[in-house]
């Protein structure tokens, strides 16, 4: 069994998270071969077959190009699956590659078992098994659901060129918003989700923050609404936070949410639904309405 | 200007999933369904260009599936699409994102649509390829995950959104296929007098097989809840015997409380 992973280089820098398509080639026991558009100055610690184009010459990502250069790679390596993460990135290119390959692609997998991959589905409360009908399977592995490997040494580097025109050009960055708070540091973070119902109660779990000496925390959904500003929000599109105690307060535990909290050392999470994928990963799941709950709670404590 | 947006209809994520008698897909039985989240910034960003192009420009909103679907469609025509297509498929939800976007390319394959507007991803299923599939079957260009979108004479001007709140801006020529990403814009709630005129507008009802060449290229073969990790503790009941349980346990396990 052969695969192709896709790692990823942005702005000058080889993500960390291409460690984790090791980590995933690994737990497969597959044979594996890693494509960069990268710089070779900038080696991953990796022993295997590197595919590398030149980021300096490419330009910052370009998905015409991108996807012409896996599909060169692809034609010398004929890998059985061709890997991505499920980022900006991957679920931006995979499908023009599985597209041109007319391969079955799986989105965003977090196991798998006998030739069988295991999705997410229904905001992350329920699973589907899923098989490729296909002889080659473009995969897009779930972020964090795969440990990062660095087995170390240095690659065998095969040079990867294409010309390709493009309807599409790479403008520039914009640096995310300016943070008003480090949530990063707190030791304690409350954050509101929509089951707070509206934003005249974002006070309510304020009040609480400031009664256990935290932060407020905000997911997507709410800083999307305008309840609470963007620099409070928590997740892969926000801050990433490790505080002593979350609490969260009507969050339903999106992946993208999960991802950026769950290495809290203790979870507190207030939902009224009791299969909200957030009861995976809290050490404590009250179901309860938070309106009721969460000012009984600020009470007894300030008191 | 022929423009056109892509809605799915799913169920209110809040609902309580079981597999289906073939255990491949949930039950449809007591589930509430309302358009696809991403699907709504979609039909705003349509829409206002539409309103920003005026005369001359067309605005069709199409879906896949069976009957139910037609409300989703309403809604997008209330919010200001102009016509309809109904693609007519009681089995939509056993097809793959590859035949899904098939579908839709066969629809709109002769038809010279300059844009086509989908969500990022469906609420439900959430494969994030169909749209990206379409604009590669259909030789478009395409961006993913859009959080601004501006048009100007032919050329396309867009925010994608990448991890930890970066910005990556891109300009693209028509025709073109954009993603929508949740914030991209403050979707309308349709008025009355616009779901009334609505009632007037055309919805156009295709069959699915007049459309449908393509073989699935993936199968599900199962549909089950996540296996319980266990660890944690679920507490129920009075909200004030909560408080104290809470109160506790937070003494107990963590410093933050003395």
């Amino acid at each position: 069994m052969k695969t192709l992973l896709i790692g990823e280089y942005r702005d000058g820098k080889l993500l960390e998270s291409t460690y984790e398509l090791l980590g995933f080639a690994d737990q497969l026991g597959a044979e594996s071969a890693l494509l960069l558009v990268g710089s070779e100055s900038q080696l991953p610690a990796y022993s295997g077959t590197l595919y590398i184009a030149d980021a300096a010459t490419c330009g910052e990502y370009n998905p015409d190009l991108h996807k012409q250069l896996v599909l060169n790679a692809v034609q010398q390596e004929n890998p059985d699956y061709i890997v991505f993460l499920h980022s900006s990135y991957g679920w931006d290119l995979a499908p023009r590659v599985a597209a041109s390959l007319k391969a079955a692609q799986i989105s965003e997998i977090i196991a798998f078992a006998d030739g069988s991959f295991e999705v997410g589905c229904c905001n992350a409360k329920m699973r589907r098994s899923v098989k490729p009908n296909s002889s080659t399977t473009v995969l897009t592995v779930q972020a964090g659901a795969f440990p990062a490997l660095q087995a170390g040494g240095t690659p065998t580097v095969r040079k990867l060129t294409a010309d390709v025109t493009s309807p599409l050009e790479f403008l520039g960055y914009e640096p995310a918003e300016k943070k008003d708070v480090d949530l990063g540091k707190a030791e304690i973070i409350v954050s509101a989700g929509r089951g707070i119902g509206k934003k005249d109660n974002v006070p309510v779990i304020l009040a609480l923050a400031k009664a256990l000496g935290g932060e407020l925390g905000a997911s997507r959904p709410v800083v999307d609404a305008g309840w609470v500003e963007h620099s409070h929000q928590v997740g892969t599109t926000g801050q990433t936070v490790s505080p002593k105690l979350y609490v969260a307060c009507g969050i339903s535990g999106a992946i993208q949410h999960l991802a950026g909290m769950k290495k809290s050392d203790f979870i507190l999470a207030i939902n009224k639904d009791k299969d909200a994928p957030i009861g995976e990963i809290a050490d404590v799941l009250v179901v309860a309405d938070v309106m009721q709950f969460v000012p009984a709670l600020t009470a007894k404590i300030a008191a | 200007m022929k423009l056109l947006v892509c809605i799915k209809q799913v169920p209110d994520l809040e609902s309580r999933f079981k597999p289906d008698a073939a255990g491949v897909w949930y039950n449809e039985t007591d589930l509430a369904f309302r358009m696809n989240e991403y699907d709504e910034y979609a039909v705003e960003q349509a829409v206002q260009l539409r309103e920003k192009l005026g005369d001359g420009c067309e605005l069709t909103v199409l879906s896949i599936g069976p009957d139910r679907v037609v409300e989703a469609i309403k809604k997008a025509l209330a919010m200001g699409c102009d016509n309809a297509a109904h693609i007519q498929d009681s089995a939509a939800s056993s097809k793959d994102p590859w035949q899904i976007a098939s579908i839709i390319s066969a629809y709109a394959k002769d038809k010279g649509f300059d844009i086509i507007f989908t969500g990022m991803q469906s609420q439900d299923r959430g494969s994030a390829q169909v749209g990206v599939t379409v604009a590669e079957q259909l030789g478009l260009a395409c961006t993913t995950t859009i959080t601004s979108f501006d048009y100007d004479n032919g050329t396309i001007t867009a925010k994608r959104e990448l991890e930890g709140g970066i910005k990556a801006a891109v300009k693209l020529k028509t025709p073109a296929l954009v993603t929508c990403q949740l914030g991209l814009n403050i979707p309308r709630y349709p008025t009355l007098p616009n779901i009334m005129k609505a009632k007037k507008k055309e919805i156009t009802a295709i069959a699915v097989a007049d459309l449908l060449k393509e073989a699935a290229l993936s199968t599900t073969t199962s549909f089950h809840p996540p296996a319980k990790k266990g660890g944690g503790i679920v507490l129920e009941g009075d909200v004030a015997d909560l408080v104290e349980k809470v109160i506790a346990i937070l003494k107990d396990k963590t410093a933050v409380l003395r």
